[in-house]
């Protein structure tokens, strides 16, 4: 980075987040090519590669890699099935592009170098609220006012129904903001660490310790990357199970 | 890029006038509309790559999968079940097989036993009619042996009387003779 003195050390961990232009030095408009357009344009890419290119001669027996696109596809396709139920199906090239979207972001942020988009809430926060959105939306249309019968614990004293559905609302309200921050703070937080032992590495001294302890932290990473892809898709087919399945609060 | 020179500085609120970030760029507001913007074209494309092409395509290939190994698992019950019919009709022949040649054997057998008694009877009378010739061969003999003694003694008795000086009298002689033979 142009901050780099002649000082010799200096740690910049936040520095990875910064979006740039791909061309020239201007502003960040909200066309601008930048490396947030680069590596979604990447991330597709290599789905598209891996979901379309590789699945082209629709073998009965598969090839290596369009066993792994079947893999994925059997895997998300079980997952909303068993948590949103049956009519959940309908949704799942939905769930399964938000899945594979967040994955490979997370993943393609891990090679050297790269920006990863899913750590900044910006992009998490427009996933989370669309699958609020979507998921309420969803719900009004298939039930009508029912919809709202979810707020209203039925099972509950009737007293104390009024204060739970308060709390159930609010509670509901508040899932795209843990929804997103859950995911991009996972991701903004290892890779800012991973960032600081990497600073700490040129450090003669610490220098074995930083990059046993960067290795150590880039394979927690990976199993990071995994896991909050899972969890955001997860979550999602609950969300959408209050939209489409029966309601039983 | 240390080189390069900052004419201006565009996001003065998220950038040092050098390029490092302020804060968290995370919470930077000038570039959040590019990153959205980006983000919702990157979802379509990548819904409609999927939705279109992507899945429909995987989800045929596997049911058609699915498909082809019930075919397949339906023609191998079918071929089970032919196998063991096979095995039942071929256990019958078997069976039956088994229980006809008991028969013959035992035919064959009753047919050895009837020709063994018959030649047995004819073989008994033979014995018999043999051994009754013998019998009467035997007597005979036995007869002309009796009859030899008499002769024999008488004759040797006679030569014995006129060595010693008698004369024999045959007729005394014969009479007792026959009576030691009968002693």
């Amino acid at each position: 980075m142009a901050t780099e003195g002649g000082s010799g050390f200096s740690i910049h961990p936040m520095d990875q987040f910064i979006v740039k232009p791909l061309f020239g030095d201007g502003p960040v408009q909200w066309y601008t090519p930048t490396n947030v357009t680069l590596w979604m344009g990447i991330a597709i890419l290599c789905i598209f590669g891996l979901f379309v290119l590789a699945t082209r001669h629709r073998g009965i027996i598969p090839t290596r890699l369009q066993s792994v696109a079947e893999v994925f596809y059997g895997f998300i396709h079980n997952m909303v099935e068993e948590v949103a139920g049956h009519e959940g199906v309908k949704y799942f090239p939905h769930v399964m592009t938000l899945f594979l979207f967040i994955l490979l972001s997370n993943l393609l942020g891990l090679l050297p170098m790269s920006f990863t988009t899913t750590s900044h809430i910006a992009v998490t926060a427009v996933l989370a609220v669309l699958v609020f959105l979507g998921v309420t939306l969803i719900g009004i249309a298939r039930k009508g006012l029912g919809f709202f019968a979810m707020f209203w614990v039925s099972s509950a004293p009737l007293a104390l129904r009024p204060v739970l559905a308060v709390i159930e609302v609010i509670s509901y309200m508040m899932r795209p903001v843990s929804h997103s921050i859950r995911l991009a703070g996972n991701l903004m937080a290892g890779h800012a660490v991973l960032k600081v032992f990497a600073g700490f590495a040129s450090m003669a001294v610490v220098a074995p310790v930083a990059i046993g302890a960067a290795t150590a932290i880039y394979a927690l990473e990976l199993l990071v990357a995994v896991v909050q892809a899972y969890v955001f898709t997860i979550l999602t087919c609950v969300y959408l199970k209050d939209a489409v399945g029966d309601a039983h609060h | 890029m240390a080189t390069e020179t900052h004419g201006v500085n565009w996001h003065a609120e998220c950038l040092y006038d050098a390029g490092g970030a302020k804060g968290m760029p995370q919470l930077c507001t000038d570039w959040m509309p590019n990153q959205v913007f980006w983000l919702l074209v990157a979802l379509v494309v990548l819904f409609l790559i999927l939705s279109r092409v992507a899945l429909p395509r995987i989800g045929a290939v596997l049911a058609e999968r699915k498909g082809t190994i019930t075919n397949d698992l339906a023609a191998a019950e079918e071929l089970k079940l032919r196998a063991q019919e096979a095995e039942k009709a071929y256990n019958e022949a078997l069976a039956t097989a088994r229980t006809e040649a008991a028969k013959i054997i035992a035919a064959a057998k009753a047919e050895i036993r009837k020709d063994l008694d018959e030649a047995t009877a004819k073989a008994d009378v033979e014995i018999a009619a043999r051994v009754a010739q013998s019998e009467a061969s035997i007597a005979e003999i036995r007869a002309g042996a009796e009859e030899a003694i008499a002769v024999v003694a008488k004759d040797t008795a006679k030569e014995l009387v006129a060595h010693l000086g008698g004369a024999a009298d045959a007729r005394a002689i014969t009479t007792a003779i026959n009576a030691r033979l009968k002693g």
